[in-house]
């Protein structure tokens, strides 16, 4: 087991500003950043303010850019860098930051309110859904998510247009709108709710122009902009133009196997 | 001192995870206002990390499934000891609880029919857990998450407001429990971000805080464990039950160092993963325990063919309760039969095709290749033991959740006790969640509304004492003659190796007793836990005052564990090796010395918790005539078995 000492760049301050901190701390076989930040508030920075809770990938909570890329810091492996490299450590750049590497994330919270729930169908209770594996895979994937924000927060329409946040949802809330479009039984249809048009008109599907910076950041490997976006932009525009093509594959999908 | 900001709500419920989410949605559309609060970000709750999925006795993959078989296997699980009509509702209800998921849009595998499948477990007769892929708490949290979303989207069309009727507080802590005289009159928490202290009043308040695991060193367990619920109701005056049982899951991760603990999910034995030693034999062949003899297979051939033909041969020992293959690994290890970390051989590789790991397992498959540089689909796993889950918990009315002797305060999740018995069974977590969760809501919901003209008062006196007794870290050296501050992030390594080491998946009376002097130790050392800096998002000021909760729990632990003269379940004496009947039916309860609740008064030596045992209710006799007459014997004392 081989240990060396590391040199780290933390962002440390709050919303009035703040700036890199130097620190040299000791790195172990094995050890990820998070590992490290949490190494720091032990032994030299006890109030280094720092988000996490699962440390294993499945919460999405410590988020941060790491050498100016969007990561999660519990699945950051230290051997990923070279010994002598210094790691700069910084909070996610599109959220206001709280302090040290804390964001208010609450722009996320705001836009999940504004998607509209899962309409359960008409006449079908408790235990009596059937849905068939192949119908499902694609809105499982999308499911998938553990809303980390580092698509939201690497997507360039809100990175460094604050004034686009107001319209635009961002790839993790545009793709919630194609899971549920996708969803086998979701009867918002029905009651006259068109994602696929809300999406263009309300959640500003019009500004991502699937420059896929997004799929690249995604810890969970979610194919967001080929599986989730694209396909909600061509369904908009067949919808646009072609209401019937729309018709005929809404019609389709019902009557696979119920 | 009282300028701290006051809110009015009918039900508070402090968690969000599964247990509290689910007590939310029901007390709102039961009409109670209702807020939550959490220490995380919405969405984050310990819950997320669930893998293997929710028991539900639907019957979907065999249709000999029903309540009455979950029901026995979770009482064998548990040893008898569990609190029995819990475990009978739990398996009555869980499948309603499941299928209502689906109706708020939970997306479930499904089998060839389109229903929703189910996987086999450890302690499970049939294949019973529901599940996405290994990924189920997430789904579970999610679902709950966006329910309350679509509620608060509701009261916005009627009332113009999101947070009229259901408000969620995300990176709060709640530091004490209020009270006027006996009855629950509200919550004291503080801001994680700001530091700001507030006060929720309601006569309903929910504990819904999850475990206990952070105060050992090995765990699975994420920062939130640490105690937090069982320690204020405590602080409230409510017992805590079978704390000495704490479930060591036989699989964690053991390398590198820095991921040591992480879970393994049972799945992967589920699914057909097998256990082996470094000499390469399938050991738990060697394990299986007198009781549980008829159930499992003697030879490996027989084992490998009950996965496709479950109904003419018996399981693999690898599917026992995880109480005893967690001691299985321990005994193999101890031999000198371990793997080259400490741990033993978890192999799917030479199970099953790559291609049907990746798909089945896909979270462990990511997990070991980022994390371990392990390829699982070529080469097998190696794991350990590690603190998973506290069978113990708040004493509750079963069927109402309701907190002894504190009217007012209910507890749900695995805060809760009883439920388990001694140890608790795979996937019986997230369905207790579920089915507890909404009775808690439920009553809640009920109490607080028929107290609406007479609603306890909050002094304040209490909010300044609760509001003095958060700021202590801050002034510590100066109020202190004994010496310079404490450390916090030192008293709490010391606090986990401690609970690590002495009582830990083996007990011996010796270590118990050593660990209660270093508790007590630690204790006094923890009442000069330092802080620098400022109340704002300050981490080490948060560990300062949960070391008070992990410090209260552990001692729990402790006590409880030294005290039961018997091996059961999560709980194992080196030096009591056989379950013993007598103990059966007693229950150790866990108080606060001083009932005041001040924690300043209490003796160093004796400690801050005192033990009563207690008799349980017999079984009720329809659900004893369940089980054969044989396998009674083995629990039940003759006595008993007469009445
Ligand atoms: C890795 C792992 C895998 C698991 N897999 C399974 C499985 O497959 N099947 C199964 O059935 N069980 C499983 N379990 C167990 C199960 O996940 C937990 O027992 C369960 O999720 C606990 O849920 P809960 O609602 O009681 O609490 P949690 O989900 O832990 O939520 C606790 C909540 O309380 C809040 N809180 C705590 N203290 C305070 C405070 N002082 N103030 C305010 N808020 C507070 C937290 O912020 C959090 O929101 C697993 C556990 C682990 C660790
Ligand atoms: S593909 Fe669209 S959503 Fe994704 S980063 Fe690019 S512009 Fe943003
Ligand atoms: S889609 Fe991927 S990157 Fe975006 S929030 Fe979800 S998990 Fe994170
Ligand atoms: S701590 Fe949960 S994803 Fe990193």
């Amino acid at each position: 087991m081989s240990s060396y000492e590391a040199r780290f760049k933390v962002w440390r301050g709050d919303a009035q500003g703040g700036g890199l901190e130097d620190f040299t701390v000791e790195v172990n076989d094995g050890e990820v950043v998070l590992d490290i930040i949490h190494r720091l508030q032990a032994t030299q920075a006890p109030d280094l303010a720092v988000r996490w809770n699962c440390k294993a990938g499945k919460c999405g909570s410590c988020s941060a850019e790491i050498n100016g890329r969007p990561r999660l810091m519990c699945m950051t492996r230290m051997s990923v860098f070279t010994r002598e490299e210094t790691i700069t450590v910084t909070p996610l750049r599109t959220f206001p930051v709280m302090r040290d590497l804390v964001t208010d994330v609450g722009f996320n919270y705001t836009k999940a309110r504004e998607v509209p729930a899962f309409v359960p169908p008409a006449g079908l209770g408790p235990g009596e859904y059937r849905m068939m594996q192949e119908d499902v895979d694609r809105s499982q994937e999308f499911r998938k998510c553990i809303e980390c924000f580092l698509c939201q927060d690497v997507c360039h329409v809100v990175r460094d247009h604050e004034e686009n946040k107001k319209a635009y949802a961002g790839p993790r809330f545009l793709m919630r709108i194609a899971e549920l479009d996708m969803h086998p039984l979701d009867a918002a249809a029905e009651t006259g709710l068109d994602r696929k048009r809300t999406a263009q008109d309300d959640h500003g599907l019009g500004y991502c122009n699937i420059t896929k910076c997004c799929t690249e950041v995604c810890p969970e490997g979610i194919k967001i902009t080929d599986n989730a976006l694209i396909p909600l932009k061509e369904r908009t525009v067949d919808r646009k133009y072609d209401p019937l093509v729309w018709l005929g594959s809404k019609i389709r999908r019902r009557s696979s196997p119920a | 001192m009282s300028v701290v900001d006051r809110q009015e709500w009918d039900v508070v419920v402090v968690g969000a995870g599964g247990a509290g989410l689910r007590a939310a949605i029901e007390a709102r559309e039961r009409g109670a206002r209702t807020a939550v609060i959490c220490k995380s970000l919405f969405g984050k709750a310990h819950t997320v990390m669930a893998e293997g999925g929710i028991a539900a006795a639907m019957g979907n993959v065999n249709e000999h499934d029903n309540w009455q078989v979950h029901f026995r296997d979770t009482l064998r699980g548990g040893k008898f000891l569990n609190q029995w009509r819990m475990a009978e509702l739990h398996a009555k209800e869980a499948p309603d609880r499941v299928w209502e998921l689906e109706t708020w849009g939970a997306l479930f595998d499904r089998t060839k029919d389109g229903k929703i499948s189910q996987r086999n477990f450890g302690g499970h007769e049939y294949p019973r857990l529901a599940h996405v892929g290994d990924r189920t708490g997430l789904e579970l949290i999610r679902t709950l998450q966006q329910k309350i979303v679509s509620l608060q989207q509701e009261d916005h069309r009627e009332t113009g407001d999101y947070e009229s009727r259901l408000k969620v507080f995300q990176e709060c802590t709640v530091t004490r429990i209020l009270k006027d005289g006996e009855r629950v009159s509200g919550v004291f928490a503080y801001e994680r971000e700001t530091g700001r202290f507030f006060v929720l009043q309601a006569p309903s308040v929910v504990i819904a805080t999850g475990g206990i695991g952070k105060s050992f060193k090995v765990t699975s367990n994420s920062w939130e464990y640490t105690g937090d619920g069982h320690a204020l109701a405590l602080l409230a005056g409510a017992p805590l039950l079978n704390m000495e049982f704490v479930q060591f899951h036989p699989t964690g991760m053991i390398w590198p160092p820095s991921v040591k603990g992480i879970l393994v999910t049972e799945s992967v034995r589920g699914d057909g993963g097998v256990l082996r030693n470094s000499e390469g034999k399938r050991f738990m062949f060697d394990y299986v325990p007198d009781v549980f003899k008829e159930k499992y297979a003697e030879t490996e051939d027989e084992a490998d063919r009950w996965y496709d033909d479950p109904d003419h041969n018996r399981r693999p020992p690898e599917l026992l309760p995880r109480d005893e293959v967690a001691r299985a690994i321990n005994s193999e290890v101890k031999e000198g039969r371990g793997s080259p970390h400490g741990g033993v051989f978890l192999d799917v590789s030479t199970r099953m095709p790559a291609e049907v790991v990746r798909r089945r397992l896909p979270s462990m498959y990511h997990q070991f290749k980022e994390l371990a540089d392990v390829d699982i689909t070529a080469e097998p796993m190696e794991v350990g033991p590690t603190c998973h889950y506290v069978m113990g918990g708040i004493a509750v009315d079963s069927d109402t959740a309701a907190a002894r002797g504190v009217p007012g305060l209910f507890a749900a999740g695995e805060v809760a006790g009883g439920m388990h018995g001694s140890n608790r069974l795979g996937g019986n977590s997230l369905s207790d969640l579920l089915v507890f969760g909404r009775r808690a809501g439920w009553h809640a919901a009920e109490y607080a509304q028929g107290l609406t003209q007479d609603r306890p008062p909050v002094g304040d006196a209490q909010v300044d004492a609760a509001a003095a007794e958060a700021l202590r870290p801050f002034s510590a050296e100066a109020e202190d003659v004994a010496g310079p501050p404490e450390n916090p992030y030192t008293l709490h390594q010391e606090l986990q190796q401690t609970m690590n080491d002495l009582v830990g998946i083996i007990r011996r009376e010796g270590e118990m007793e050593q660990a209660l002097k270093k508790l007590a130790e630690l204790r006094v050392r923890a009442r000069r836990a330092g802080v620098e800096g400022h109340r704002q998002f300050n981490p080490g000021w948060h560990l300062a005052l949960d070391l008070r909760n992990m410090l209260l729990v552990s001692e729990c632990v402790a006590r409880a564990a030294l005290e039961r003269t018997e091996s059961r379940g999560g709980h194992t004496r080196e030096d009591h090796p056989s379950m013993d009947r007598a103990w059966r039916r007693l229950n150790l309860l866990c108080r606060l010395s001083d009932p005041t609740g001040s924690l300043a008064a209490t003796d160093p030596v004796r400690g801050q918790i005192s033990l009563a045992p207690e008799t349980t209710d017999p079984i009720r006799p329809d659900l004893l005539a369940l089980f054969e007459k044989e396998e009674l014997v083995k629990y039940l004392t003759e006595e008993e078995l007469y009445e």
